[in-house]
Parts: structure tokens; C-alpha cells; sequence
């Protein structure tokens, strides 16, 4: 998952929207753990767009 | 800090203050644990509650934490027809507006005064477990790995809630069941300062935007949009600017503050306790799902949460049954009440804007004596019985 920087808000939306429990806030830095599973709930639930899901690889 | 305590809060919102408040006052040993630095800060919320509300939860009123007092509420379709609850009707359900970095700041006061201690800008990154049986918490306390040992860990941990999660609560929502949210604090607005407003409606799909005045020409104007109502990345900003810049009142505004995030908007949870742990406030997915208003709900929850604890720290008990009175007081205070709103909401968004215009009309001919979402109902079901077949029942 890529995350803007410059747009997130450090809200936690993605956070408690994630079925997977794979993203973790300390605050500043969203982390992304290997239990996402790429289902782009959390694109939809960031208010603000900051979140873009990468091309597979 | 010790590396030992009866009960561990994560969060210190209002919903786990509370908790710690009346955890600590019957003699529990209780942590709570921030991982910002400071409480209440950044805001998250609309800050409206009702006055009733805080009178349930034991909280006495200080007038440092209110930015505004209310008068009376009004709800706005999306023809322009206004439902207007006044003074006079609203009663003691009409509220206040509330200054949350003072608000939460002074709940974690009466936790502080009653014996608990508060770490910020500490994480908590896993829950310690003997096996299945939860033991304690791994912290990063400013930085520095700790394990701290605790009988009870308290998710108070928000929408978010992960605390839960780790614990083997499900609070998973579906995206039907979330609303995002997005907010300006407005300066230099021409609204009625002492008037909550409500705007429902297509304007807020699936969900409503609010003005909650603040003072003089200064309101919380905020969107919350159903997630499933949403079809490309960062919509709500899109359509709560779109409607500041359609509203003459508003659209000379300028923004001092903005904030993101997200509330629930799901029927209660099967479960929100088991051995050694419990869920408060948005954790416990306790957000009414017609309003979006948490405050009241989370400070009763942790209220009812912190008067258990203490009596299990003088058993020593935290067993999952020794939980069930708090089980069983928050359900009894709210669980029919937040079920009935779960399905006005679900029927609520199938309704087009045509029949909120005529549903908003009608409602100016009823007599309708409290701001509850219940007396609103009620209304409706005489007027318009077909919009509330589904659950007349509970109305």
C-alpha cells in the first residue's frame, strides 16, 4: 500500500476499517503488515485519498 | 510506573478515562496509556452532546469545557424544508457544544484524582499471554520496549480498536457500518450560534452533515459519508467542500482547523468482554448509528466498566463471568435503544430526497417534546407509518 505523506491525517479511518487488522498507527507512520490481503477497504475509508494500492508484483 | 497493575486502559479518550476514573475510585491499581502526546488533542469529533447525557454518566458540569450552549436543533432536507426543535420543546435533551482537548483533559483529571496513573506517548504494541490467558501488555513507553503486567486490559482504544482484535473480539465492521467523516472548524460563518444544525440528504450519502456552532461566527462543520456510499478516494472532503462552497453562510469561511476519521455505524456487538479484557466507548463499537454520537455512550460505558473492575481487583477475579455485570449495565442502558437506531438508519438510506423533503415537512406538524432520535421516530411513524414498518416495534 503506498500512503501519501503529504495528504494522510493521521486519523485512524483506515485503521478500524481494515477487516485484516494489518494496519497499525503509532501516530505518524501508518504500517502495513503481511495480513493485508489487498481487499482496498482502507483506499475507500481514508477521507482524505491518501491511501493508493500498489501494482502487484 | 509499576510493572504491575490490576487494569490496564488503552486510550485515555473519555470512554477510558471514565473507566479508570471509577476503577481506580473503588481501590482498583490502573494504568491508562496514551499513545499521543497529548489527551484530546488532535480532535476527532463534532463535540456535541446532550445535558441529560453527562448527568448520566456522573459528570458535573464545567463550564471550562463548553465552548457553546444550545438552544435547539434543526434538521434541514434536501429541498431546504426545516424541522426546528426549540428551546421551549427540547427540554433538557438540547446540548452543548463542547471544547474536547479541555473536556477529555479534565476526565483524565478525575482518573489522576482518584488514584490512576497515565503514561503518553506510549503505545501499546501486543497483548503478553501465558498460553490463552492474557497477562499483560507490550508498551513502547517514548520509545523503550516494556512489558507490563496487568489482571484486566481495557480496549478504550477507539474506532481503531485493535486491542479487541488482539484479544479475540471481533469488532470487524462491513463497510455498510462505517461512516467517514471529514471537518472544517469554520471562522468568519454566518450561522445561528446557539442551533445545531442537521443536513440530510444526498448532499451526505448515506450520511449528514452537521454545523455545531462554537461561538461567534465560528462552527464544527463536518461531513459523514457511508463507506459503501463512496466511489473514489477522498470523496468526503470533495462533497463537504462542494457544499461550503454552495451555502452563502459559509462559503466566505475560513478554515482554523481540519480533521479526518472515521465513527461506526453497526448494531451492538454480540460480546464486547472476555477473560481478563474488555471493550469501552468506540471500541465496543457503541456509537449510536443515527447520529454518530459517542461521547455520552463511551463515558456511560466506562463509567459501568470502572465500577466492575473495581469490584473484581477485590476478588482478584477478571474472569469473564466476573465481567458480565459490566455486560449486562451497559446493555441495559443502551443495547435496545442503539439495535432500533441501527435499523431507522438502514432504512433511512434507501429513502430518496424527495422523501425526506416530505418527511421533514410533516414533522413541523407534530408535537414532538424532546431532541431524541426516538421522539423523531415516533413522529414519523405517525406520519409516515410506511417508512418505519421494519421496526415498529421498538418505537
Amino acid at each position: 500500500m503506498i500512503v501519501s505523506i503529504e495528504k494522510c491525517m493521521h486519523c485512524g479511518a483506515c485503521v478500524g476499517s481494515c477487516p485484516q487488522n494489518a494496519i497499525y498507527l503509532n501516530e505518524v507512520v501508518l504500517v502495513f503488515n503481511d495480513q493485508c490481503n489487498r481487499c482496498g477497504r482502507c483506499v475507500k475509508a481514508c477521507p482524505v485519498g491518501a491511501l493508493t494500492m500498489e501494482a502487484k508484483k | 510506573m509499576k510493572t504491575e497493575y490490576d487494569v490496564i486502559v488503552v486510550g485515555a479518550g473519555p470512554a477510558g478515562s471514565l473507566t479508570a476514573w471509577h476503577a481506580a475510585k473503588a481501590g482498583a491499581r490502573v494504568l491508562m496509556v496514551e499513545k499521543k502526546q497529548e489527551i484530546g488533542a488532535p480532535l476527532r469529533c463534532a463535540e456535541g452532546v446532550s445535558k441529560n447525557g453527562l448527568d448520566k454518566c456522573g459528570i458535573k458540569l464545567d463550564r471550562k469545557w463548553v465552548s457553546a450552549e444550545m438552544v435547539g436543533a434543526k434538521v434541514v432536507s434536501p429541498g431546504g424544508n426545516i424541522f426546528r426543535l426549540n428551546e421551549k420543546s427540547a427540554g433538557n435533551e438540547v446540548g452543548f457544544v463542547l471544547e474536547r482537548h479541555l473536556f477529555d483533559k479534565a476526565m483524565a483529571f478525575e482518573a489522576v484524582k482518584a488514584g490512576a496513573e497515565i503514561k503518553l506517548k506510549t503505545s501499546v504494541t501486543g497483548l503478553q499471554m501465558d498460553g490463552s490467558k492474557i497477562t499483560g501488555v507490550h508498551m513502547v513507553d517514548n520509545g523503550v520496549h516494556k512489558d507490563v503486567t496487568a489482571h484486566c486490559i481495557v480496549g478504550a482504544d477507539g474506532y481503531e480498536s485493535q486491542v479487541g482484535r488482539w484479544g479475540g473480539i471481533d469488532t470487524t465492521l462491513k463497510p455498510g457500518d462505517i461512516t467517514t467523516c471529514y471537518q472544517y472548524r469554520l471562522a468568519n460563518i454566518d450561522i445561528e450560534p446557539d442551533y445545531c444544525e442537521f443536513i440530510i440528504g444526498s448532499a451526505a450519502p448515506g450520511g449528514y452533515i452537521w454545523i455545531f456552532p462554537k461561538g461567534e461566527g465560528i462552527a464544527n462543520v463536518g461531513i459523514g459519508v457511508l463507506l459503501n456510499k463512496l466511489k473514489h478516494p477522498g470523496d468526503v472532503k470533495m462533497y463537504l467542500d462542494k457544499f461550503i462552497a454552495n451555502d452563502k453562510r459559509l462559503c466566505k469561511g475560513q478554515p482554523v482547523e481540519a480533521i479526518a476519521g472515521a465513527v461506526s455505524v453497526s448494531a451492538p456487538l454480540d460480546k464486547v468482554t472476555r477473560d481478563n479484557m474488555l471493550l469501552v466507548g468506540d471500541a465496543a463499537r457503541i456509537i449510536d448509528p443515527i447520529t454518530g454520537g459517542g461521547i455520552i455512550n463511551g463515558c456511560q460505558s466506562g463509567m459501568f466498566a470502572g465500577r466492575v473492575l473495581g469490584e473484581c481487583a477485590k476478588t482478584g477475579d477478571f474472569s469473564d463471568a466476573a465481567l458480565q455485570p459490566y455486560e449486562k449495565l451497559w446493555r441495559d442502558a443502551m443495547e435496545e435503544r442503539l439495535w432500533r437506531n441501527w435499523m431507522a438508519k438502514e432504512k433511512f438510506l434507501t429513502l430518496q430526497d424527495k422523501v425526506l423533503d416530505g418527511i421533514v415537512e410533516t414533522l413541523n406538524e407534530s408535537d414532538i417534546d424532546k431532541v431524541t432520535v426516538f421522539s423523531l421516530l415516533k413522529a414519523i411513524k405517525e406520519k409516515h407509518p410506511e417508512v418505519v414498518k421494519e421496526f415498529e416495534d421498538l418505537i
